[in-house]
């Protein structure tokens, strides 16, 4: 056995720190504690990433391989730290909207809308009922454009070459489409205010919007026949990378992730934050917690996000976008804390606000569920090979810009 | 049978693959630069200052009161102020700014800038075909200032309501003043 | 695959309040040293402040108890709170020219400056939540020491290990507690307010 193997299974970093120290230094091999006696294996450790075109982003998955399946995993990120924590501490609430949209930059949407219900419940502000309406059909169409990404990945990351991506990436262009001539921009939108939203819908752009949401229904038939009874796709990804329940819960995995695992949890039923009590919607949950499931429940999602979006077409009221009364500038919600959370594409997205009555944040926290959800990876890919490690990554969904902020 | 599944999928791409020869729904790509995309109303990249008519120093609406500036989120603007004073467009004598920067490397084009503005003086632009051969990344006055008839026909819908606000201003005022004239000295 | 559709009862009736559930803590452990603190803001979601002795003993109870089952912690976080110096205007009894008077005096009142740790507290299993806990440091310079939840609720390892990076409370107990954001060799602690960037800093405000 190599020298340094031997040596360095005395100081992997299992014990605390001393008080007031900056860091631990990092053992080079980490073996899985209780793994076992590997005495006469040879390990090796691979670094996969920050730079990997499957990796969904700057991130980094130090894997302990024994032959092709893992024995420890350890992920690294932090690559993408923009320290938007801080900076959010300095600038105005206003001034943070357009840089909450580039925190999962996928879904800015939903983004901006845990922020803005954060400040509504600190600051103590309504909204009209117009500007919910707009929130949730903006909410939801996000939601298909993000999960249709996510699976256009999942299978990109399963070899599919690019054919489910390409048409997933056709039907989610129409609705960026739609963000740009709502917001001005394709992703980075910037649209939700305190009180309610920027701007409202330009003429013409609800018939529109129910145009593409029916050639999305429609998509998504053809979508379906091409994957989902797919050999190749099933093999890959049915038993792979199961997550058990309890584990889920404990973990605080949320999101398509925790109900493809069979725990009913779903914020815009539990919460009801905005109005989501109005909608008649079924929450899609699994039995095995595996990759298929995770996959599964994207699919099941778009199909009820469609009846929402159907529903909120017929009953959106006339009347203000925002509140009148609120003023844009210069907000100071009296000192206090408020966290609000949403149920964004990828999990529970929080933010948790103290205010100490000045004009910035004096504490400016985002729950990013893509972390969260991380904490479960070393968990559902132990004993899977290192080409399930990509797949089980990408059915978590994550997005480095939450993971890091 | 074994592979069932995926002959469903072939069946498919076999679809897209004929339609992509006739299909509209299937022929998305646009040969950019040859064909361009209609561009949108409400589309924003970088932004600019209005002036009105057709010079770019007596029109410029901006007064330099640096909402824009303190609002900013990347704060990338930088505004000083011209001491001496010029009339706008309802004759009040007001400030000029004397230096206007954005710094393009660290705007994030969020279009805050032009919604805080009371003036109606910074607007978002749609351009986006910005390669140069220089790094100059500072936008100065002189770069960013277009005219109205640019905005007009970039965001017609948006420079119309403005206009009718600001004829809306310009008659209340000759109103105010036609109804109490001045007494001429004696 | 199923499709299940919930419907929320209505949260009011499940919430239950902190001081509810302080009492349920204290009939459990009667030993423990708590407080509720209240919020300013129109949230209302008042916190439950814990003196760290019985921390990770009472968040096992909140977990396990059959009526509060708090098994799924949402969010944990640093905040850093700077020693602060309090001006007030104190009445002060004095004798002034031989007569007995109350004289408004400026009194300087130093507050200690701690870390915090809080941890926001769902439970799925019943639907009810949230119960904010705090827990507190002794100071901010050698007493940051606070016992890790993380053997309790799974999620906060990564977040305990962001909330020792950027603030310097370490936690003892956790079981891989190094940096997760800033690189390992690092020695300071960003999210503090006295942080000050060395080098080449912003060239803006």
């Amino acid at each position: 056995m190599p020298p340094h193997l031997k040596a360095a299974g005395s100081d992997v970093a299992q014990a605390s720190p001393p008080a007031g120290s900056g860091s631990v230094p990092l053992p080079s091999v980490l073996y899985a504690p209780g793994a076992g006696d590997f005495a006469g294996h040879d390990l090796l450790e691979i670094a996969m990433g920050p730079h990997h075109p499957s990796t969904h982003g700057v991130f980094r998955m130090n894997v302990v391989l024994d032959g092709e399946t893992v024995v420890k995993l350890t992920p690294v990120f932090g690559y993408l730290h923009r320290n938007h924590e801080k900076i959010a501490e300095k600038n105005s609430y206003l001034a943070s909207i357009p840089y909450t949209d580039r925190l999962d930059y996928i879904c800015s949407m939903t983004n901006n809308w845990a922020y803005v219900l954060s400040v509504e419940k600190l600051a103590g502000l309504a909204v009209p009922e117009r500007a919910e309406y707009l929130r949730v059909i903006v909410g939801e169409l996000t939601r298909l454009q993000n999960h249709a990404c996510l699976v256009g990945f999942l299978l990109q990351d399963m070899g599919a070459l690019g054919t489910p991506m390409m048409y997933a990436f056709r039907e989610r262009e129409k609705i960026l489409d739609l963000f740009e001539s709502l917001s001005g921009s394709r992703m980075m939108c910037n649209y939700m205010r305190f009180g309610g939203c920027r701007c409202d819908l330009p003429a013409g752009w609800l018939e529109q919007a129910v145009k593409v949401v029916a050639e999305f229904d429609s998509f998504l038939d053809h979508f379906e026949a091409l994957l989902n009874e797919n050999e190749i796709l099933r093999a890959r990804s049915q038993g792979v990378g199961v997550l058990p329940r309890d584990l889920a819960v404990n973990a605080g995995v949320t999101g398509p992730c925790l109900r493809a695992s069979g725990v009913n949890y779903d914020l815009r039923k539990v919460d009801q934050y905005g109005i989501y009590n109005r909608f008649k919607f079924r929450v899609p949950l699994g039995q095995h917690g595996d990759v298929f499931d995770r996959y599964m429940m994207r699919i099941l999602e778009m199909r009820e996000s469609i009846g929402i979006l159907g529903q909120a077409r017929h009953d959106i009221p006339a009347g203000p976008f925002v509140d009148p009364k609120f003023k844009l500038r210069n907000l100071r919600p009296k000192p206090g804390e408020a966290y609000g959370r949403v149920e964004s594409p990828k999990g529970e997205l929080g933010f948790y606000l103290i205010s100490d009555g000045g004009p910035a944040p004096y504490r400016y926290r985002v729950r990013p569920p893509s972390l969260i959800n991380l904490t479960v990876l070393e968990d559902m890919c132990l004993g899977h090979t290192i080409a399930d490690v990509v797949i089980i990554l990408g059915s978590i969904d994550i997005v480095l810009g939450e993971v890091d902020r | 049978m074994l592979g069932l599944g995926i002959l469903r999928g072939l069946i498919e791409t076999w679809r897209n693959f004929q339609g992509s020869y006739y299909d509209p729904a299937r022929l998305t790509t646009v040969q950019y630069p040859e064909e361009k995309l209609t561009p949108r109303e409400n589309a924003r990249t970088i932004p600019f200052l209005v002036y009105d008519g057709d010079d770019p120093i007596a029109g410029l609406r901006c007064t330099a009161c640096s909402i824009c500036a303190v609002e900013c989120p990347a704060h990338c603007i930088e505004i000083v102020k011209d001491p001496v004073k010029k009339p706008d467009y309802l004759g009040k004598m007001q400030f000029h700014p004397r230096v206007f920067d954005i710094d393009m490397a660290v705007c994030m084009e969020c279009g805050v800038c032009a919604e805080v503005c009371p003036f109606d003086s910074i607007k978002m632009d749609r351009v986006f075909e910005l390669s140069s051969g220089d790094r100059r990344m500072v936008l100065q006055k002189s770069d960013l200032a277009k005219s109205n008839d640019y905005f007009r026909h970039i965001h017609p819908v948006e420079a119309a309501a403005v206009d009718a606000s600001r004829a809306g201003e310009q008659r209340k005022m000759q109103a105010k003043k036609d109804a109490s004239p001045v007494p001429v000295a004696s | 695959m199923t499709l299940k559709g919930r419907s929320c009862a209505n949260p009011q009736l499940l919430m239950h309040t902190p001081e509810h559930i302080k009492d349920r803590i204290l009939a459990a452990f009667p030993g423990a040293r708590l407080e509720v603190i209240p919020n300013g803001s129109p949230a209302t979601q008042p916190s439950l402040l814990l003196h760290h002795g019985l921390a990770r003993e009472i968040a096992a109870f909140l977990r396990d108890d059959p009526e509060l089952r708090f098994d799924y912690a949402s969010n944990a976080t640093g905040v850093d709170w700077p020693e602060k110096i309090v001006r007030e205007k104190v009445k002060v009894r004095k004798i002034i020219d031989g007569v007995e008077q109350d004289v408004l005096e400026l009194v300087e009142r130093k507050i200690p400056g701690f870390l915090e740790a809080v941890y926001h507290l769902y439970s799925m299993a019943l639907g009810h939540g949230p119960l904010i806990l705090r827990l507190r440091t002794g100071n901010r310079t050698d007493h940051v020491t606070l016992p890790s939840l993380t053997p309790v609720w799974r999620s906060c390892e990564f977040q305990e290990r962001e909330i020792f990076d950027l603030f310097g409370i370490t936690f003892e107990g956790h079981p891989d507690l190094r940096r997760i954001l800033m690189w390992d060799n690092y020695a300071d602690h960003p999210m503090r307010k006295d942080y000050a960037p060395v080098g080449e800093g912003e060239g803006q405000s």
